[in-house]
């Protein structure tokens, strides 16, 4: 009886994580079918990049100017032990670039606008405003989910320009201001060391890290349970998800990223 | 006009609605009655397509919302649907206006200009202009109700569906919503379903009453039948006694 009530239970388990898999493919799938059916909302994908992109910025910068300049002070650290804080500059940009400039924008718009995504939906969601667009023959999905898809997968590679691009101002300020590197040097190590193809990739993982943004906090939050507990949860459990796709997604990323770009 | 055919619904182990069977004609309005947690607005939730039963069929003018296998399949049958929410349901982003003009706007398709005389219109005949320019949370519940009705009607639909329309409202208010629906009644002359638990007060907008009780429909008539019933879960519920075969849950 025991046994058979384990393997009942591990069996409603596979099936229910099935289920839920696959609907959120399906949602996935539909908000995607949405951003190119007619009929097109511009002002609604415009007011989502404010939101979500224009309305970051300025944590952004901050987080990357502070990233830039811890880099530069650890990286001058480590490389003058080989007497090569020369190479402080390419350090810089290419932790930025290639790695840190997606990943902690990515983690960033995640705790900032994921959780406002997500609370903002799951209200919506429990005070039956989900139900009310359905009743109007509004489809939820392409009114809803779409714009902030899509402003998630527009956002995030911009972010990380900008990440990227403060980051590497606050290395050359702590790296030349502070630590007396020569600005040539600094400067004309990155330009000889930073390729197309680091740029091309941090943005491939930028734009995928986007898509991640805007499908699990879109998905948690049109799936919210009842009540303002329902809300504290997707909305707990959409930073936490997304955060850790992130980083998973990252890894394989990065593997397949290097295989092909640096063949 | 709307037709509810041997309706099952399931949660889990939870029996919600078992063979609701209820028909409403064109131009009239029903209302369905019985206790909290009966299964009242998971009815409303299938007619409106937003919930699928497990077996059964809902018609509304004739077209199967149940086989509508898409939602935009579905939305081609909500389009003759106008919905009043319990708590109203309106979009807090909004103001009242964009509240008003949101199904024109973005289920007609009318133009922002077409679109403003249309809802300057229904606002003056539902005494809304004053507030046009507050969102939802700046007003009291009673007028939400009211700006939940002017969305609902803005389109004319052929068909009204209220759920537990005094919620959270005091009797003067509660009353100026049933007198509300009438006025919309006589203007719009709409299909009408009403949810609601407050009886008799749901007597003055309905020209037929289903009770339900343990899913599925254990009386039905026009409220005078209802009344004179001698259905002993009809008379408790009606005169409001807790001793009786409704048990308090």
């Amino acid at each position: 009886m025991g046994v058979l009530t384990t393997i009942e239970h591990f069996g409603a388990f596979i099936i229910e994580t099935t289920e839920r898999w696959g609907r959120s493919w399906i949602f996935l799938f539909r908000s995607m079918v949405a951003l190119i059916r007619p009929p097109y909302r511009p002002y609604l994908y415009f007011s989502q990049i404010l939101q979500i992109g224009v309305n970051s910025t300025l944590v952004i910068a901050l987080i990357g100017l502070f990233t830039g300049a811890v880099l530069a002070v650890q990286g001058e650290y480590t490389l003058s032990k080989f007497g090569a804080n020369a190479y402080t500059g390419p350090a810089v940009a290419l932790s930025l670039i290639r790695e840190l400039g997606p990943v902690l924008t990515a983690l960033m718009v995640i705790g900032r606008a994921g959780s406002a995504v997500t609370a903002e939906l799951g209200i919506m969601r429990i005070t039956e405003q989900i139900d009310a667009l359905r009743s109007m023959a509004v489809d939820p999905i392409k009114y809803l989910m779409a714009p902030r898809l899509f402003a998630g997968v527009i956002a995030m590679p911009l972010l990380c320009g900008i990440f990227n691009v403060v980051g590497i101002f606050g290395g050359y300020v702590v790296a030349v201001g502070l630590l007396g590197l020569s600005a040539g040097t600094f400067m004309s190590q990155i330009e000889s060391a930073v390729a197309l193809v680091d740029i091309y990739s941090g943005f491939i993982k930028a734009t995928v890290f986007g898509l991640i943004f805007g499908w699990v906090s879109c998905y948690k939050g049109y799936t919210c349970g009842f009540g303002a507990q329902g809300v504290n949860k997707a909305t707990t459990q959409s930073v936490v998800t997304a955060s850790v796709a992130v980083l998973i997604v990252d890894y394989f990323l990065t593997s397949v990223l290097t295989r092909v770009f640096m063949k | 006009m709307i037709s509810v055919r041997n309706i099952y619904k399931r949660f889990g182990s939870q029996v919600v609605l078992e063979g609701v069977t209820l028909d409403i004609e064109p131009g009239k309005t029903t209302a369905v009655v019985g206790p909290s947690g009966v299964g009242k607005s998971v009815l409303l939730k299938l007619i409106m397509g937003i919930m699928t039963p497990d077996r059964g069929e809902v018609y509304i003018g004739g077209e199967n919302m149940t086989a509508a296998r898409t939602e935009r399949a579905r939305n081609d049958i909500r389009r003759s649907l106008g919905v009043l929410f319990q708590s109203a349901a309106l979009f807090d982003s909004l103001t009242i206006y964009d509240n008003i003009a949101f199904s024109l706007r973005e289920r007609v398709g009318l133009s922002a200009t077409k679109a403003h005389s249309k809802v300057l219109d229904m606002a003056a005949s539902l005494s809304l202009t004053p507030y046009l320019q507050n969102f939802p949370e700046q007003v009291s519940i009673g007028i939400r109700k009211r700006v939940g009705m002017a969305r609902a009607l803005i389109t004319e639909p052929k068909v009204l569906l209220v759920d537990e329309p005094n919620t959270g409202l005091d009797p003067l208010d509660g009353q100026e919503v049933y007198d509300l629906i009438n006025a919309c009644k006589n203007q719009w002359g709409f299909t009408g379903l009403v949810i609601s638990h407050e009886l008799p007060e749901v007597f003055q907008v309905s020209d037929r009453v289903a009770m339900i009780l343990k899913g599925a429909i254990i009386a039905e008539g026009t409220p005078a039948e209802l009344t004179a019933s001698q259905d002993p879960a009809v008379q408790q519920f009606l005169n409001g006694r807790t001793d009786g075969p409704i048990k308090i849950q």
